[in-house]
């Protein structure tokens, strides 16, 4: 029965999430509000894939927006200064960047907790540091233009064409993520949170299956830089910097660690407020140190769970 | 061939000596437990035995096989499963799903069919599920099936974490204290599951404190104390042996029983 309900939740999920982008555009009076919305959907692209990361095997990365980034400026050098078409640069950044993850992670994975923490923090300043030093490639603080995404001839530009793209991306990779937790391998992630002794002697390959959860979660962030490269036609080292990172966690753990629509609901209040309440811009940073306090003492496994069981006990 | 055999094993812990140069063999199909004293170097065996912590020096062979220095996840896949003194259980997970993890070898764990949702990975886990949740009914877990194991009681978790050693189809099982805090009614309970579980095939090598249990089900035993092996025999030989009585109730009651015996 409570595999049914599972099921339920999780196609019921995707329906429901699938029925919000489609019939949002409704209330959206005009391109601001169209531009915002990519965002949200961009940043929760991320946390999904964080979340398999973070919020399933029980591995913290303050790092992501360096993956972020990478792929970004893959997606803006290998098109605008090689001429490559946009599609297979988007392949080449989301690749690179699973090997790059691939080999960052046995050495970063083996520390625990804040030296994790330490590690993946200093993994994405560096990438940063990078990105603002190669000033031939990448134009370095200033940044560069990107040309817009092609596919076929057709050329993808407009804040709604890109609606409708963000929005078919993000049920995707919700689609492959749900799959993915429930399936061994999910429950593999999940294992390695619960006890990592436990699940060395049931014969899983912790090392393994951490690299894994490391590697997938870089290429949801990459995949997303891409495609935020191609959406914004302008790129900075901004976007790898180290405040991103902290946003990725943030929206992670407001929404709901170990959910994957909590994810999607942290980063779209998240992303959203602050560009609705730009009057506050100021106060962004505190605003985002209140609300993880917050969580953490108010609703410790994060917004969308929590409700979901305040709702439950409502029902009773 | 035994199936399990340590030659000379040792672990240090900085100055302490927790294993001192121990050696015995275990044969296919028994029940066999070590027994010993609080801090007589039980429960490092078994994470020396099961691959938790590197041996100081000595060997380990598993099926004929020098495994020393593998790690569990590797022993595992050849055929060694074990529970935990102090519990090991996925707390995020329901009942059903910690025994589902424990199947894990037997699992599908192909990324790219796994993110796309395969018929062929969900079919596996239906079958997967089935056999978790006969698992669950062997240890008589019927009940906790869809709890959270978060929210079930101390003795179902013992119970859980057998069932889930048991998901692997291993062939030695190692149970470290599978009764310590339990009531009489519920050791008697796994007295009869540890017996199941034997009569099935599986070797299992018990550490247990729980003497009525021990007596009840080894077929051999060996006595640790302060991390070297006292003795080793049935459990008639070893409750006669005085210096495993000096070892549990002190010299004097040794002396006692020696000289009633001679």
């Amino acid at each position: 029965m409570r595999l049914r309900g599972l099921m339920q939740a999780r196609t019921g999920g995707l329906l429901a999430l699938a029925l919000v982008i489609a019939v949002l555009p409704l209330a959206l009076p005009n391109n601001f509000y169209y531009q915002v919305a990519v965002l949200v959907g961009l940043n929760a692209i991320v946390c999904v894939g964080l979340n398999l990361l973070i919020g399933y095997a029980g591995q913290i990365s303050l790092g992501h927006a360096g993956f972020f980034g990478l792929g970004a400026y893959a997606s803006a050098v290998l098109t605008a200064k090689f001429g490559w078409p946009a599609p297979l640069a988007l392949v080449a950044g989301a690749t690179g960047v699973a090997l790059l993850a691939f080999v960052l992670a046995r050495p970063i994975l083996r520390l625990k907790g804040h030296y994790l923490a330490m590690a993946t923090l200093g993994m994405g300043i560096i990438i940063s540091i990078v990105i603002n030093q190669e000033i031939p490639l990448t134009g370095g603080p200033d940044g560069m233009p990107v040309p817009g995404f092609a596919l076929f001839g057709l050329r993808l530009t407009g804040d709604r064409t890109w609606y409708w793209i963000v929005g078919g991306l993000l049920l995707l990779s919700v689609w492959l993520s749900l799959n993915l937790i429930e399936s061994p391998v999910g429950r593999a992630f999940r294992a390695l949170h619960g006890s990592e002794v436990a699940a060395e002697t049931v014969g899983i390959d912790t090392a393994r299956f951490k690299v894994l959860a490391f590697v997938v979660s870089a290429v949801f962030a990459a995949v997303a830089g891409s495609a935020f490269a191609h959406f914004a036609g302008f790129v900075t080292p901004v976007e790898a910097q180290f405040l991103r990172s902290i946003e990725f966690v943030t929206m992670v753990v407001f929404g709901g660690m170990a959910s994957v629509f909590g994810a999607v609901v942290g980063a779209a209040v998240l992303t959203a407020l602050p560009q609705i309440l730009t009057a506050f811009h100021d106060y962004e940073m505190i605003a985002l140190g209140v609300v993880l306090i917050g969580t953490m003492i108010l609703m410790p496994r994060g917004m969308l769970p929590s409700l979901a069981a305040l709702t439950r006990r409502w029902m009773r | 061939m035994s199936m399990l055999s340590v030659d000379r094993l040792r672990k240090e812990f900085g100055g302490v000596q927790a294993v001192v140069e121990v050696s015995f063999a275990i044969e296919a199909g028994r029940i066999h437990s070590i027994i010993g004293p609080n801090g007589a170097g039980k429960t490092t065996l078994f994470n020396l035995v099961n691959g938790l912590y590197a041996p100081s020096g000595g060997r380990v062979s598993f099926l004929g096989c020098d495994v020393t220095g593998l790690r569990p996840y590797e022993l595992a896949a050849r055929g060694m499963a074990r529970t935990f003194q102090n519990l090991q259980v996925f707390f995020n997970m329901s009942a059903l799903e910690n025994v589902m993890v424990g199947c894990h070898l037997k699992s599908d764990t192909r990324l790219l069919p796994s993110m796309l949702g395969w018929p062929s990975i969900a079919r596996g886990d239906r079958a997967t599920r089935a056999r978790a949740v006969e698992l669950l009914h062997e240890v008589g877990l019927d009940a906790w099936v869809d709890a959270d194991a978060a929210a079930m009681p101390y003795g179902a978790l013992k119970r859980l974490e057998i069932a889930r050693a048991l998901a692997a189809e291993p062939k030695l099982l190692l149970l470290d204290e599978p009764a310590a805090g339990l009531n009489p009614t519920e050791t008697r309970e796994i007295d009869r599951l540890i017996q199941r579980v034997a009569a099935a095939g599986v070797t299992v090598l018990l550490v247990e404190h729980d003497m009525r249990l021990v007596m009840d089900v080894s077929d051999r035993i060996i006595v640790l104390n302060f991390g070297r092996k006292l003795a080793e025999g049935t459990a008639q030989e070893v409750r006669r042996n005085p210096e495993v009585i000096a070892a549990y109730l002190g010299t004097a009651a040794a002396q006692g029983a020696g000289s009633r015996h001679a």
